[in-house]
Parts: structure tokens; sequence; C-alpha cells
């Protein structure tokens, strides 16, 4: 189970960069960041899972006594919360960032935007 | 036609690495020594049911401080980059088609629901799955129904900046209070224990992730704000 | 056991289906970013299958609601770029 997790999160990663590297609408490129970060949190959190345990929660039917049998780890689980809110920053900004582009030139595609280039 | 096949190069060779990765991949056994110390002494120590909980606000609560201020940075350079220009000081003549009469009073009638939904996750957090990030989402889905159903109305920024400012300063001050009368930078044991699966219990968990919470859904709120009222190009 | 790892299955297939789909598109830009939304929501089904509660309901809430709605009011301001 935590293979075929890992696996379609490889997958999401390689379909994202495919994306964000090429297509030309700064807007899709976007869109493909946004899936790649998804890739990566799943195999993040597929790397904590242990087969047979649950969730780290305690009550009634995980109790204090056996904890350390029964759950599985949650420090991936912790990071991966993190991880999450802050890629959902990224991407507010690279929007906000795609409409200023957009309100200069009047295009969204990258190949029009040259000033950089020698 | 070069550009396209050095990409298919690029991810077959990234391809090939993961491949490798998985392939000598083996899942534990047993939980590491970290993981051990976490599960056994989470109840005895903090008296929170959630360890994913415990270990984001108590034992790696500097980690939420950083996380807290890249959000802070975000919200604070999203308004930045979007801020209307000051000579356009009149309003925009927007001719809006009047939104429909189920958008309206569906929003009076949930409204309410989502508020009080959101203040509950992130209240319960150190005893169900939830917690301050996700409450503070579900606030800012309501500030959202709000934006959809008058979009013509003009909200105030400094009753969302001053709820911000004043959540994150109350969460560095409990931090430092955490430093003064117990064992470290936001230390739960400033208020007392109780015991294990009670609503008042986990020392000060509750309250720094109602903080966080509310700090959280402020900044969402705040960027959707400053996207809603861009101009239409 | 069978049941969880075929359901694991399905939504693997399913994820990656709507990925191909985000990314590789000639379809118009909203079909694009709504197949990015329903890749992040059958993850955050994953997540739960993966025993990891906390981190399903903020990929459900933030990563597949706000951000599929912060894109959709980006498309609405810049709507004569959409068409490429």
């Amino acid at each position: 189970m935590a293979m075929i997790a890992m696996a379609s999160g490889f997958l999401l990663i390689l379909i994202g960069l495919f994306g964000a590297l090429s297509n030309r609408n700064i807007l899709r490129m976007i869109v493909a960041f946004a899936v790649a970060n998804t890739g990566v949190n799943l195999v993040l959190v597929a790397v904590g899972y242990m087969d047979g345990r649950t969730a780290p929660i305690l009550n009634e039917a995980v109790p204090v006594a056996e904890a350390t049998a029964r759950i599985i780890d949650p420090v991936p689980q912790a990071l991966v919360l993190t991880a999450i809110v802050i890629g959902v920053g990224v991407t507010a900004l690279m929007l906000a960032y795609a409409y200023k582009l957009f309100k200069t030139k009047g295009t969204l595609d990258i190949s029009q935007y040259t000033d950089l280039k020698w | 036609m070069i550009k396209r096949f050095t990409l298919m190069l690029l991810l077959a060779g990234l391809g090939a690495i993961f491949a490798g990765l998985m392939l000598d991949y083996v899942p534990d056994a047993e939980l590491n020594r970290t993981a051990d110390y976490y599960a056994k002494n989470t109840a005895a120590d903090l008296g929170a049911a959630n360890i994913v909980t415990a270990i984001i606000v108590t034992y790696r609560g500097l980690d939420t401080l950083g996380e807290v201020t890249v959000l802070f940075l975000t919200a604070a350079i999203v308004g930045l980059v979007l801020a209307r220009e000051k000579h356009e000081q009149s309003q925009p003549k927007r001719e809006h088609p009047p939104t429909g009469e189920l958008l309206t009073t569906g929003t009076r009638l949930l409204l309410p629901l989502i508020l009080l939904f959101g203040a509950y996750v992130f209240s319960h957090g150190h005893l169900t799955p939830g917690g301050g990030f996700q409450g503070g989402a579900i606030l800012a889905s309501g500030m959202l129904l709000m934006l959809l159903s008058h979009p013509l109305r003009r909200f105030g920024h400094r009753t969302i900046a001053v709820v911000e400012s004043i959540a994150g300063l109350a969460f560095v001050f409990i931090g430092v209070l955490g430093i003064a009368l117990a064992g470290g930078f936001l230390d739960n044991r400033i208020l007392p224990i109780g015991t294990l699966g009670e609503l008042v219990s986990a020392g000060a968990i509750p309250l720094i992730y109602s903080f966080v919470g509310l700090k959280v859904g402020a900044e969402f709120s705040s960027m959707l704000l400053n996207l809603s009222e861009t101009e239409e190009l | 056991m069978t049941l969880s790892i075929g359901l694991a299955l399905l939504l693997a297939i399913a994820m990656v289906v709507s990925a191909i789909m985000a990314t590789r598109g000639r379809r118009s830009l909203g079909i694009s970013i709504l197949a990015a939304g329903l890749a992040s929501l059958l993850a955050s089904v994953m997540f739960l299958l993966l025993g990891a509660p906390d981190v399903a309901m903020t990929e459900a809430a933030i990563g597949s609601g706000l951000t599929t709605f912060l894109f959709f009011f980006v498309l609405g301001r810049v709507r004569r770029g959409e068409h490429d």
C-alpha cells in the first residue's frame, strides 16, 4: 500500500515537471507546479506508513498503554502539514505575479517576455 | 524538437533515480527512536490526545513559528503587489447583475454555521484530527462566501489586519511566557494539564492553536480580498 | 485487507489520469484547473487510507479548495490571454 502511494506520488512529480517545462501559458505552468506539490506531499506521507497500524491519535481505540505498538510514525505528518500550507502560499504569490505581468504586456505567453534575454 | 527531446531525457533520468529509490525501500517494522519517544511520553508529559498536534505546537513549536512567519510574509507581499494606485480613489463604475436570491439567502443561513464549525475545529485540535490550520481555512471559506454574494461591497482591510496582528502577537507572547514560567519556548505546561480527553486539558495547546487558527484565517481572507479587488482587465 | 489495496489502486489510477489531463490538455484552461483540483481531492482520500486524518483534512480544505478558487479568481481577471 505504501508502494502504490509512493509510485503514484513520483508519477505526479514527473507529470508536474513535464507540464511546467513544456507549456507556454503562464497559468498552465502554475497549475503544473501545484500538481507537483501534491505529488511531493504524497511521497512524504507514504514514507511514514506501517502495515497493520493506525493513525496516531489516542482514544479508546488506541489506549495509552499500547500506543507504541499500534500507531504509525507521526513526524512525517507534521512536516507535510507545514508543507501544504506553505505550498499554497507560494501558489498565491505566483498567481499575483502572473496578474501583474499580464497587466504590463497584455499576453500570457512566456516566449513574448524577452526583456531579460541578451 | 531538440527541446522536447532534452526534456524527455531529463524526465527519464529523474524517473530512473526515483525507481532506484523505490526498489531499495523497505517499510520499517518498529517505530524509530524519535517516534517511540513521542508515542510513549505525549500523554504523560503534555496531556494531548492528538500526537501530531502535540508535535506541531510543543515539541517542534519553532517550526510553527517559522511557518506562521512565512504565511505573514506571503499575505503582505500579495497585498503589496496587488495594491491599487493611489490616484484611482474614485469608485470604479462596475455594472454587476444582482446576485440571485438563492445565493444571498443561502449565505445568510450558512455563514454563522461555517464560522461555528471553524471555531470548533481549531479549539478541539488536541482531541480530534483538526487544529489551527484547518480551522483557519474554514473561516476563510466563510469570508469567500460573503465575497461571492456581495461582490460590490467594500470590506474593511483594517479589521482583518488588526485581528491578524493581535493573534500573532499573542502567539509569540505565550511562547515567551513558556520560557519564563516553564521549560522552554512554547511549552504548554504554563497552564495545568488536566485529564486526557477533556476539552480543557493539555495546558496551553488549545489557546495557542486558537490564536494560530485566527491568524491563518485572517491571512487567507486578506489574500482573497486583495485578489478580488483587482480591476477587470 | 484487499479492499483497501483495491481502493488505493483505483485512486492512484484516477489521480494520474486527472494529472495528465491537467498538464497536457489542448482543452481550455478552466478544465485544466478543475482536473488539478480533482487530483488534489483524490490525494486527500489517499492520505486517509494511509492513516493521516490531519493531513487529509488540510489537503482537502487548503490544497484542493482554496487553490482552485485562487486560480479561478485570477483566470476571471485575465480573460483575454486565456486561449493559447
